[in-house]
């Protein structure tokens, strides 16, 4: 209550023609210079991560056939954190063989009841390793352990959970429908949620009925490995899942197998349109899950503190490694200024830094390649005259990291404007009229998701059904629940995953 | 002087509950550990207004609470003080004379509280007595009937009028949130306390339930920032009632922390109303600098 602060009286904005928006635009709040937080590391001394993975088929860890390995990298430090098999169409194959062999001898002859045991048996083993799997995906993937342990992890239980319950019920998911199941489900994971996206995948096919060959990304192959030894564990018949590691040549192979009755597929647009190719003219069914650009919509009469909470959630969750983050911002014109200069506010608030600590809001960019090509987009939004902000925070001298980064300036025109980044990097756009909104949200070649904030319900209403998008979320971004579908329109995707609608893709429908 | 536009108080800024819900749960998964706590205690025990708000309250009472508000614990010396103690008026005088020579200042509620159901002349002979009795700070409280039914002309110039009463006492707006219900109200109130000359903004009497929370405390944070760079003037906020631990208090500390910054992180601008969670940080801070809890025997209960 100092006299000194009363002194600080601003001009008087009264008269000036100007919007009355933030008088005192320059006024800077300083989050730094007392208080820091102590380092508050999460220990990974108990965690155990092998030298050395091997494939899991048919029930046991093998050997590649051609003995190569890769390795994969902790991005918080670009050190080495453990080598993992490179898999061959010969690892591929013999993969697929054990899948169809426990396909029909065993699993599709189990009943439902049995299924789902088995499936609930997995969904509470991951409960009890939750905290190992969450350490080892921050270890191994940079994403900060606050989202692994409170994000990742208990939703890829929550999604087995969830399935484990339809695996008795299937006869009632589609009334007068009858069905059965595919055979053996070639599934295709990325690295930015390793063991959720498995959960994705797996859940659901086992549920079903069906037989998985699942390979992992190449940067983030850790948890699927000990998702394996939680699959041997829980006594889960031998070959009904088998994981096979490797790069891009590993999926292709697993793509192209005559044997594979599906393939899921999550990851670029540029990959799932060589799937498509791959398989036109088989009968194989597929679902893909792929890119994003998600215009996320503020208007005027949103709550605006509360949608820079949504901004931050939307663009810099899993530090913007997600295919449903809303990397555009559409703002109505009226309040631009006042939500940019607090997204700004927050923005300096954000820690970066080790993923390991348990104050860290964004950790480390998932690879070097991932690292570059942000960087360039960077380069790109500056060199197309976008003006760019960066938040001011310390990051690590080593390892991979970017600094939270907005560009405003820009037009639906610009490379950084029409393509995913995948990194932390938001572009600003302002919008005068709703259908102003619709029409640039749609100007896409995505549509996996977007969000629109107003306090007005019927607004939400009418704006989110104008949106070609898959999903679309309302004041709030960045929801995920197992009984909710996700899936994209146009070259975001096809098929659905979660709830009801991601058990079709896993069968068969007779009539 | 403040020259900056009146906002339409009638205008309700838009504010939803889940998202604030949400953004306090985020904060509140700080993990604040080693140096960065013990600092956070220390600072928290300097912010308490020490407080006693009973029919029953004895000179000696009052006598016994600014003791404990100038020395905290005895077996360590060099412990802050807390910021006030915060009595009736009529125990003004008594705890004015218990503190002299101490930094901590004396707090008095004043216009009719809790309720402030009495004429507008009352209250400001009551702001008056206490603030000649010698009250550094007036704890007054918002006309919570006339808040709710929309006469916010009456409610600015209520506590305009009270804060010229004070004269060079600082003035602590109470809204009591419990009453106001919803967040935007809350907001609301907010605005026009700071528009009408509060110096501070403060949740609660602690006689409703609920008290202060950490949504209604984050909101007020966040009309404090709005206010700030809309006049460059600052104010201070007091969360009062209900908060009995020294986590919760460290959670308040990181509210204000990544709301508006290090600047609010002092007792000038940043208070809490209570009177157990005193007790609570010293055990607390005596654990961290022995590493071991003493007996709650070990603490005295003033």
């Amino acid at each position: 209550m100092s006299e000194q602060s009363k002194d600080k009286v601003i001009k008087n904005v009264e008269g000036n023609g100007q919007k009355p928006t933030s008088p005192n635009a320059d006024l800077k709040f300083d989050f730094a210079s007392f208080w820091e937080y102590s380092d508050a590391p999460e220990s990974s001394d108990h965690i155990e991560i092998l030298e050395k993975y091997d494939h899991f088929i048919d029930g046991e860890f093998v050997k590649p056939v051609k003995g190569r390995y890769m390795t994969s990298i902790n991005p918080s430090t670009g050190k080495s954190l453990t080598q993992f098999a490179e898999g061959t169409s010969e690892d591929v194959d013999k993969a697929v063989k054990s899948a169809r062999k426990a396909y029909t001898k065993v699993w599709k002859n189990l009943s439902g009841k049995e299924r789902g045991k088995y499936i609930f048996r997995i969904a509470r083993m991951i409960q009890e390793r939750s905290r190992e799997l969450a350490i080892t995906e921050s270890m191994d993937g940079g994403k900060p352990i606050r989202e692994s342990r409170d994000v990742d992890v208990p939703l890829a239980a929550a999604y087995f959970f969830y399935y484990a319950g339809w695996a008795d019920k299937l006869e009632y998911a589609f009334p007068g429908r009858k069905h059965e199941s595919l055979g053996v489900c070639g599934q295709i994971i990325p690295w930015n949620f390793p063991l959720l996206m498995l959960a994705w995948k797996i859940a659901p096919a086992l549920a079903t009925g069906n037989t998985v060959v699942l390979k992992p990304a190449e940067s983030t192959p850790i948890t699927a490995l000990k998702f394996a030894e939680i699959c041997r564990d829980a006594g889960l018949p031998k070959g009904v899942v088998n994981i096979v590691t490797g790069a891009g040549q590993t999926g292709a192979a697993l793509v192209d197998h005559p044997d594979v009755n599906k393939i899921a597929f999550t990851g670029s647009t540029a990959v799932g349109k060589i799937i498509q190719k791959s398989i036109a003219g088989t009968d194989k069914k597929f679902t893909l899950e792929l890119g994003g650009k998600g215009a996320n919509i503020i208007f005027e009469d949103a709550p605006l503190d509360q949608a820079v909470e949504g901004i931050v959630n939307a663009i810099f969750f899993n530090q913007g490694h997600v295919c449903c983050a809303g990397s555009r911002l559409l703002v109505q014109e009226g309040v631009a200024e006042t939500l940019i200069m607090k997204l700004k506010n927050r923005m300096e608030t954000l820690i970066v830094g080790d993923p390991l600590d348990k104050n860290t809001d964004i950790g480390a960019i998932n690879s070097q390649s991932q690292f570059d090509k942000i960087n360039d987009h960077l380069k790109i939004g500056v060199e197309e005259g976008a003006s760019m902000y960066q938040s001011s925070c310390k990051i690590p001298d080593e390892g991979y990291y970017c600094r939270p980064t907005i560009f405003t300036n820009v037009s639906q025109s610009n490379r950084i404007v029409q393509e995913e980044i995948f990194g932390p990097v938001l572009t600003i756009q302002t919008f005068r009229t709703p259908d102003e909104a619709i029409e640039k949200a749609n100007n896409t070649q995505f549509g996996l998701a977007g969000g629109v904030w107003t306090d007005k319900g019927s607004k939400i209403f009418k704006v989110g059904s104008k949106l070609k998008s898959g999903v679309v979320w309302a004041n709030t971004y960045n929801k995920f629940d197992p009984t909710s579908p996700f899936g994209g329109y146009k070259e975001s995707g096809m098929g659905r995953e979660g709830g009801l609608h991601g058990l079709q893709g896993y069968l068969k429908f007779k009539f | 002087m403040n020259t900056t536009v009146l906002p339409d108080f009638h205008q309700t800024i838009p504010i939803d509950t889940i998202g604030v819900e949400e953004r306090v749960s985020r904060l509140n998964k700080r993990s604040i550990k080693k140096e960065s706590k013990l600092q956070a205690l220390k600072l928290a025990l300097s912010m308490i207004d020490h407080t006693t708000l009973e029919g029953k309250d004895s000179p000696g009472k009052v006598i016994s609470l600014c003791s404990k508000a100038s020395k905290p614990y005895a077996a360590l010396p060099d412990l802050p003080s807390v910021a006030a103690v915060c009595v009736y008026p009529t125990m003004v005088s008594i705890a004015k004379k218990a503190l002299e020579g101490s930094t901590v200042k004396v707090a008095s509620v004043a216009t009719a509280f809790p309720s402030g159901m009495a004429p507008l002349q009352v209250k400001i002979e009551d702001t008056k007595f206490a603030v000649g009795e010698g009250a550094d700070e007036i704890d007054m409280v918002l006309s919570r009937g006339q808040f709710l039914s929309g006469n916010y002309s009456f409610i600015f110039d209520e506590i305009a009028s009270i804060k010229e009463a004070c004269g060079d006492a600082h003035l602590k707006v109470i809204l009591e949130t419990g009453e106001l219900e919803t967040l935007e109200n809350v907001r609301k109130a907010s605005d026009i306390a700071m528009h009408a000359g509060a110096d501070f903004i403060k949740t609660s009497t602690g006689k409703i339930s609920p008290a202060a929370t950490q949504p209604v405390t984050l909101v007020m944070l966040e009309a404090i920032r709005d206010y700030y760079l809309n006049t460059g003037i600052m104010i201070g906020m007091k969360p009062a009632g209900g908060i009995r631990k020294a986590k919760e208090a460290l959670q308040y500390l990181v509210l204000v922390k990544e709301t508006l910054g290090a600047e609010w992180l002092s007792p000038d601008w940043f208070r809490f109303g209570a009177s157990s969670l005193t007790n609570d940080l010293l055990m607390q801070i005596v654990k961290q600098e022995t590493g071991v809890y003493q007996s709650i025997n070990y603490f005295s209960n003033d």
